[in-house]
C-alpha cells in the first residue's frame, strides 16, 4: 500500500498572516498609528470583519466593551454578517440586537444573565443557533483549540500612545481573550476610557493590540456582586449558621469559593459574629477565590481572611482593596489585578469547598438555573462546583470528604465539598425541589445535546436548607440519596412525598442533620447576628474606604 | 383571608408560663403566639393566612412541629402575612425555644 501523500509544495502556510495583513491594509486609512477616533469605529469594524468570522465582543461578568458593541450594531448587514460570537457573557441589549439584525448566525457563550429571556425567545424563533453553553474556563480553553477569535473587541481603562493597555481592577477575561486572538493572526481592537502618556501599570502589552479607540463614555461595569445586608432574611441567617457550624467547622474548610447571592452574603456577615463565637477565626475561611464582595469586609477586618484572588473587581471596592494589599492581589500601581481564567483554575483546583444557590434541584441532586423561558447559562459555577478529578494534592478537608464518600473502596483519594444552599421554596411558593428539572425542556426547544445542568448530582456533596443538611457522601444507595433530599425538602411536593421512617433512619445515621442536631438555636437566627445590617454599616466597616454605587446608597 | 384550625396530638409541654409572641405582624413579619391550655396531650393551632389553597401544607407543618417538639397543652396562633412554610416553621421553633428557656 502506498503511503498517503500530501501535496504541500503549493502551500505557503501563511493564510492567516496574509488575511490579517489584508484586513489591516483595508483599515489603514482610518488609523493614526494604532489610534482610531470614535466616529470612525463603525467604518473600522466594516473594514476588519469578514463574513464567518469568530468574534469576541468582550462581555465579562462585569466589564463590557459596550461602545464597540454599539458600533457593531451600526455596521451594514450587507457587509458584516454571519458572525460567530464567542464570548463569555451576552449581557447587553446590543448583543441581542446583532442577532435580531441577522448579523450573527451562531453563538458560543457562558452566561446571558439579564438577556436570558430575550435569548430564549430568539432561539425559539430560530433567529440564532447556540453552539454550546460553556463554563468560563471551558470557553477560554476552546479559544485555544477550535473557537479561536478572528477579531476581539475588548475594553480597558486606559491606553498609552504605543497601545499598551491598563485594565484597572477589572482585568477579568481580557488576558485570555487577547492571548488567543493576538497569537493566532487575529485582530485586537480595544476601547479605552482615556489615553495617557504613562500608564499606572501594563496589563496587556502594546505588541498584542492592533487598534485603540478612545470611547466617548467609560465602559459599563455591572456591580453584580453587591448584596445589601438590609435584605438578608432570618431564614438565610439560619441557613448560614447551619453552613458555618455543620459544614465549615465540621470539615475545617479554609480554602473556598462563594457563589453570588444573599445566602452566601449571610455566611460572610456571620463570620465575625457567629463564627467568632464558635472560636473559628483562623480555622476556617482563610483563603478565597472570590470576587471582592462588599459583604466580605467585616470578616476581613475581623482577621478571618488571609488571602483573596479575584475573578473581577466590584464597583466601589477599589479604595478598600488598594488599602489591603496583604489580602488582595494588587499591581505596582496599588490597584487590584483580577484574572478570571486564573481564578477559575484556582477555584477548581485549589479550593476545598464551593457553596452556591440554584433555582431547581432534582432527586439525584442535579441542579439547574435554566427555568422555563430563560436561557441563563452557567458562568463559573460548574468549574467551582465540581470535584477536581485531576487534583493530586491533599488537605484535611479534602481527605475527610473523600473518606466519607469512599468507605468501600480500596484506593484512598479526597473529594471537593460541593454545597448547594437553598430555601425549599423560592418566591411565589415556587418549589426549589422538583421531580424533573425544567432543563430537560431545553433539549427540544433549544435543540441541545444534553439538558443544561449547572451542577451534576454526582459532584454535589451537601444540600443545606432551612430544614437542615443532607450529607450525600454518606448515602449508600440511590434510594437513600433520594430520601435524603426529600428529607430536607420541607413542605414542597418532593418533601411531602418523603418516607418518614427512612428519613428518621437517615437522621439517626447523620446523613440528615437538623439544626437542633448540630446545636444551632433558631432563636439566635435574627438580624442582630449580622456583622453589618446595611450598606451604610459596610461603609463603616471599611473605615469609609468603600464607595457603594448610588443605587445602594439610601442614607 | 383564610382561617385554618388543626388539633394534633403532641407530648406534653412541662413548662407553664405566660404567653410568648415572636415576629411582628406590623412590620410585615409572620407572627406566632403560644399560650397554655388545659389539654395536655393536644396542640391546637389556628392559622390566619392571606394565601388560599395551602391547607394541606399548613397541616403538615403543624403535624411535624407537634411530633418534633413537646407542644401538648399549647395553643398556637399564627398570622402568616403570606409567609413561606420556612418562615412559619422558624417562628414556631423560635417561639417554643423561647417558651422552654423561660425568656420573654
Amino acid at each position: 500500500m502506498d503511503a498517503p501523500t500530501v501535496n504541500t509544495s503549493t502551500r505557503d502556510w501563511h493564510d492567516g498572516v496574509r488575511s490579517k495583513a489584508a484586513r489591516l491594509e483595508r483599515a489603514a486609512a482610518l488609523a493614526v498609528g494604532k489610534r482610531v477616533e470614535a466616529p470612525q469605529t463603525t467604518a473600522l469594524l466594516e473594514c476588519i470583519l469578514e463574513p464567518g468570522d469568530r468574534v469576541c465582543i468582550e462581555g465579562n461578568n462585569q466589564k463590557q466593551a459596550d461602545f464597540l458593541a454599539a458600533s457593531l450594531v451600526h455596521t451594514d448587514p450587507a457587509r458584516v454578517h454571519d458572525l460567530h460570537l464567542v464570548q463569555s457573557v451576552l449581557a447587553l441589549p446590543e448583543h441581542m440586537e446583532l442577532i435580531e439584525r441577522g448579523q450573527v448566525s451562531r453563538i458560543d457563550f457562558s452566561f446571558s444573565g439579564p438577556q436570558a429571556g430575550r435569548l430564549a425567545r430568539l432561539v425559539e424563533r430560530g433567529k440564532i443557533r447556540i453552539g454550546a453553553i460553556h463554563t468560563y474556563l471551558e470557553l477560554f480553553a476552546r479559544y485555544f483549540i477550535d473557537l479561536t477569535p478572528n477579531v476581539s473587541l475588548i475594553a480597558a481603562q486606559a491606553a498609552d500612545t504605543a497601545g499598551n493597555l491598563y485594565t484597572g481592577p477589572n482585568t477579568e477575561d481580557t488576558p485570555a481573550i487577547v492571548e488567543a486572538t493576538a497569537f493566532k493572526n487575529g485582530i485586537v481592537i480595544a476601547q479605552v476610557n482615556e489615553v495617557l502618556d504613562t500608564l499606572p501599570r501594563v496589563d496587556i502589552p502594546a505588541d498584542w493590540v492592533d487598534f485603540v479607540v478612545p470611547a466617548p463614555r467609560p465602559h459599563y461595569i455591572e456591580p453584580l456582586f453587591t448584596r445589601d445586608p438590609a435584605q438578608i432574611t432570618e431564614i438565610q441567617i439560619l441557613m448560614a449558621m447551619i453552613a458555618i457550624k455543620g459544614v465549615y467547622a465540621e470539615y475545617g474548610v479554609t480554602r473556598l469559593n462563594h457563589g453570588i447571592g444573599f445566602d452566601t452574603a449571610a455566611i460572610e456577615l456571620l463570620l465575625p459574629t457567629y463564627g467568632e463565637s464558635l472560636g473559628l477565626r483562623g480555622k476556617i475561611c482563610t483563603h478565597w477565590a472570590v470576587n471582592p464582595h462588599p459583604t466580605l469586609m467585616p470578616a476581613i477586618e475581623a482577621g478571618f481572611v488571609q488571602s483573596i484572588h479575584c475573578f473581577g473587581s466590584e464597583v466601589g471596592m477599589e479604595r478598600y482593596i488598594a488599602a489591603r494589599p496583604d489580602v488582595f492581589f494588587t499591581g505596582r500601581d496599588g490597584s487590584l489585578r483580577s484574572n478570571r481564567a486564573f481564578c477559575q483554575a484556582a477555584g477548581h483546583y485549589a479550593c476545598d469547598l464551593f457553596i452556591g444557590s440554584t433555582l431547581q434541584i432534582d432527586l439525584e441532586g442535579n441542579s439547574s438555573t435554566a427555568t422555563r423561558g430563560r436561557i441563563a447559562g452557567f458562568g463559573g459555577a460548574p468549574n467551582m462546583g465540581s470535584d477536581a478529578r485531576g487534583r493530586r494534592h491533599a488537605s484535611e478537608t479534602w481527605l475527610r470528604a473523600g473518606r466519607e464518600a469512599r468507605r468501600h473502596k480500596a484506593m484512598p483519594r479526597g473529594q471537593k465539598l460541593v454545597v448547594q444552599i437553598v430555601e425549599t421554596f423560592r418566591e411565589h411558593m415556587t418549589p426549589t425541589f422538583v421531580e424533573r428539572l425544567d432543563a430537560w425542556d431545553f433539549v427540544q426547544s433549544a435543540n441541545m445535546d444534553v439538558p443544561p445542568v449547572m451542577i451534576y448530582g454526582e459532584d454535589l456533596t451537601h444540600i443545606i436548607t432551612e430544614e437542615g443538611i443532607a450529607n450525600l457522601l454518606l448515602c449508600d444507595t440511590p434510594e437513600e440519596r433520594k430520601q435524603a433530599i426529600r428529607g430536607i425538602a420541607g413542605y414542597t411536593p418532593v418533601g411531602l412525598a418523603r418516607d418518614v421512617r427512612m428519613v428518621e433512619n437517615l437522621r439517626d445515621r447523620g446523613v440528615i442533620r437538623r439544626p437542633e442536631d448540630i446545636g444551632v438555636a433558631r432563636r439566635e437566627a435574627t438580624r442582630d447576628l449580622l456583622a453589618a445590617r446595611s450598606v451604610k454599616d459596610l461603609v463603616l466597616a471599611s473605615g469609609g474606604l468603600y464607595e457603594p454605587p448610588t443605587r445602594f446608597r439610601n442614607w | 383571608m383564610e382561617q385554618l384550625q388543626f388539633q394534633v396530638p403532641s407530648r406534653a409541654q412541662s413548662q407553664r408560663r405566660d404567653a410568648v409572641l415572636v415576629g411582628v405582624v406590623g412590620s410585615g413579619n409572620c407572627e406566632v403566639l403560644l399560650e397554655a391550655t388545659t389539654a395536655d396531650a393536644m396542640c391546637v393551632a389556628t392559622i390566619h393566612t392571606a394565601a388560599h389553597g395551602f391547607a394541606d401544607i399548613w397541616r403538615r407543618v403543624i403535624e411535624d412541629f407537634a411530633i418534633r417538639r413537646n407542644a401538648g397543652g399549647l395553643r398556637v396562633e399564627i398570622n402568616d402575612v403570606g409567609a413561606t412554610p420556612a418562615v412559619v416553621t422558624l417562628r414556631l421553633y423560635q417561639a417554643i425555644e423561647a417558651w422552654e428557656s423561660g425568656d420573654a
